[in-house]
């Protein structure tokens, strides 16, 4: 018996299937204004299912099913089930889409032109997307930026932001405590607080940007910047994408139109206004 | 949706398709797809009118299964560079066979392992060959690999250090405690040469290996796929005059004419095949247990018939083993934790 939940985002459609009704309410909200698949048919299917017939009542455990499963995923608590349905949501995407380039990279856009950050987690570049999001940038993604292979596009994929231990007190200062969502307590990743993003993120979300710089953000360190060389950028862009060998040639092209049209920077930062204020110079740079 | 049949309905003639509703799409979407027939349904229903998300859907499995197809055709190519000193022309089996000769069977589908034959008294050079060329061995304990060697139709599996995909290099079709014994000279003696370096089975050979892969060497995971193999190929051979009578003679030879005969009437049940009566009529007890567990699936992609599913896991030991070495073999992994169901 399950219940179900479906959404768009971006160019992706999902169906959610879970045995309990918790997460099931807490997606509903959560993305109460996204529009549901197109013609009613998702890209991808997710389960959130009881480990053993047992496991559904007494200490519920949800395992992370769906048409892409990894065979040693870890279980979750049944409160931490929203994450559940997020994580499963992003493996579709990472192991199933073949038709973009995906880079593991949040993205924002201003005048046609997209900004690219990418970086291990506790780099900051999902915060840093989320506070531009709200600085009059179009937050586009905080976790997969979708290449475009023969156009070299960048293609939103604006899911809710996951915010991490020290980032929900962070983005608290420049958002309504509306916007976020239930919190969740000892995660593997940490405590958890999904937010909303701005509405005409939604809105647009079929829209596409020209990539435009791309920076490799590192959170906790003294100000710095230093220009990222080609070939660097190339092979920390293959560890990035989830699917760049899967697409073969055509991956192989895109990686490398995307490289050598666009600059890249690392920067370090000590806090966010030091990076926010890092990101507008770099980007007066560039015209 | 109660069970597989509207992927095996739509497979089986692709024109259906226009009949079907969005949550119908879904459920035979998702259930192609944890049966791994997506490609093969993508393939199926290439240049029909189907709604704009199923055919995103179905474009991204066109482009796994061709990756797929690639990188296995290269697998064959490297393990023929290996073997080639030793004068061993590889002889493949299953999927990677049925792309290399290109088969219907091969459209669209995905392929895991490369799997090939080579003589018994050779199975020694040909691992030390694999050895040198930077395959080795996946981690296993001591129980496991002597279980191998000393039960198994196959070596232990190789995996290539550098391309990570996996061999399995066969001395025959079936294990060696299995009941039926096919001939394995015949099979390799019968073999048909490609023409560059690499050959497969003789067509009813590739039926009857198909066929014993399904019932007798597993507990029908990916049963249906492997059904969709035996129609393609029953298929494509049946055009080729005196196909049937050949079919009968060499499973006769083979001793397994019950498994091809029931496979025959579980494809016809299922993908409509057209098939031999007189071979089909072998003996059918239990057909209705076969289909109820090749078509165990919902819409939202999950197993279903828990208990027949275990059923088909007990039978495929019980046919694999006699029952004492039955015992032994389920008590030492029950006591390393073995799950019995994945």
């Amino acid at each position: 018996m399950m219940r179900a939940f479906t959404v768009q985002v971006g160019p992706v459609g999902f169906r959610v299937g879970s045995a309990w009704s918790g997460p099931i309410r807490a997606l509903d909200w959560l993305y109460a204004d996204y529009p549901k698949p197109a013609d009613g048919i998702p890209d991808f299917t997710v389960r959130l299912e009881p480990v053993s017939a047992l496991r559904r009542w007494v200490r519920p455990s949800v395992a992370i099913r769906g048409d892409f499963m990894l065979p040693d995923a870890v279980p979750t608590s049944l409160a931490h089930g929203l994450l559940a349905a997020e994580m499963a949501m992003n493996l579709q995407v990472a192991m199933g889409e073949r038709r973009f380039l995906l880079l593991h990279a949040s993205s924002v856009e201003r005048d046609g032109k997209v900004l690219l950050m990418t970086g291990e987690s506790g780099s900051g570049k999902s915060t840093l997307s989320a506070l531009l999001g709200e600085k009059g940038w179009r937050f586009m993604g905080d976790e997969f930026a979708l290449i475009e292979p023969e156009t070299g596009l960048a293609f939103p994929f604006p899911r809710p932001v996951s915010l991490k231990n020290e980032a929900v007190a962070e983005m608290l200062r420049h958002v309504a405590a509306e916007r976020l969502g239930p919190e969740m307590v000892g995660t593997p990743k940490g405590d958890i607080r999904h937010l909303k993003p701005p509405t005409e993120a939604i809105r647009r979300m079929g829209e596409s940007g020209k990539p435009a710089l791309l920076l490799f953000p590192r959170f906790g360190l003294a100000r710095d910047v230093r220009p990222v060389p080609p070939s660097e950028v190339f092979v920390r862009l293959t560890q990035a994408s989830t699917n760049y060998t899967m697409l073969g040639e055509r991956g192989f092209e895109a990686l490398t139109n995307l490289v050598q049209r666009i600059p890249a920077c690392a920067i370090d930062y000590p806090d966010t206004e030091t990076a926010l204020a890092l990101v507008d110079e770099l980007w007066a740079e560039l015209t | 949706m109660r069970d597989a049949r509207i992927l095996a309905w739509v497979l089986a003639d692709p024109s259906r398709a226009a009949q079907l509703r969005p949550h119908q799409w879904t459920a035979m979407l998702t259930i192609a797809q944890a049966e791994r027939l997506l490609g093969t349904l993508a393939h199926r229903l290439a240049g029909l009118d189907v709604p704009e998300t199923a055919a995103r859907v179905l474009d991204r499995a066109r482009r796994a299964a061709e990756t797929d197809r690639r990188q296995a055709l290269w697998e064959a190519e490297m393990a023929r560079q290996a073997l080639a000193p030793l004068g061993l022309p590889v002889l493949l089996l299953k999927g990677t066979a049925y792309l290399a000769a290109g088969m219907d069977a091969g459209r669209g589908r995905l392929v895991g392992d490369l799997d090939i034959l080579v003589p018994h008294d050779r199975m020694d050079d040909a691992e030390a060959a694999l050895l040198a060329a930077g395959w080795e061995w996946v981690k296993q304990d001591d129980y496991d690999d002597a279980y191998y060697r000393d039960h198994m139709h196959e070596l232990p599996p190789l995996i290539h250090k550098a391309r990570d995909r996996m061999i399995d290099v066969h001395h025959t079709i079936l294990p060696l405690t299995a009941r039926a014994r096919p001939d394995a000279a015949a099979l390799i003696g019968d073999a048909v040469d490609l023409g560059n370096g690499l050959s497969t089975l003789c067509p009813e050979d590739m039926v009857i290996h198909a066929v014993l892969h399904l019932f007798a060497d597993g507990d029908l995971s990916g049963g249906l796929r492997n059904l969709w193999d035996i129609d393609r190929m029953l298929r494509e051979f049946a055009e080729s005059d005196g196909f049937w009578d050949r079919l009968l003679a060499r499973s006769r030879h083979h001793k397994v004419t019950r498994y091809v005969s029931r496979a025959l009437r579980l494809s016809h049940h299922i993908f409509e095949t057209p098939v031999d009566p007189y071979l089909a009529w072998q003996g059918r007890r239990g057909d209705l247990f076969y289909t109820g567990r090749l078509l165990a699936r919902n819409g939202w992609g999950q197993d279903t018939a828990k208990l027949l599913r275990f059923a088909f896991y007990l039978r495929s030991h019980w046919i694999r083993m006699p029952p004492l070495m039955l015992a032994r073999h389920l008590f030492t992994k029950w006591r390393k934790g073995h799950q019995p169901i994945r």
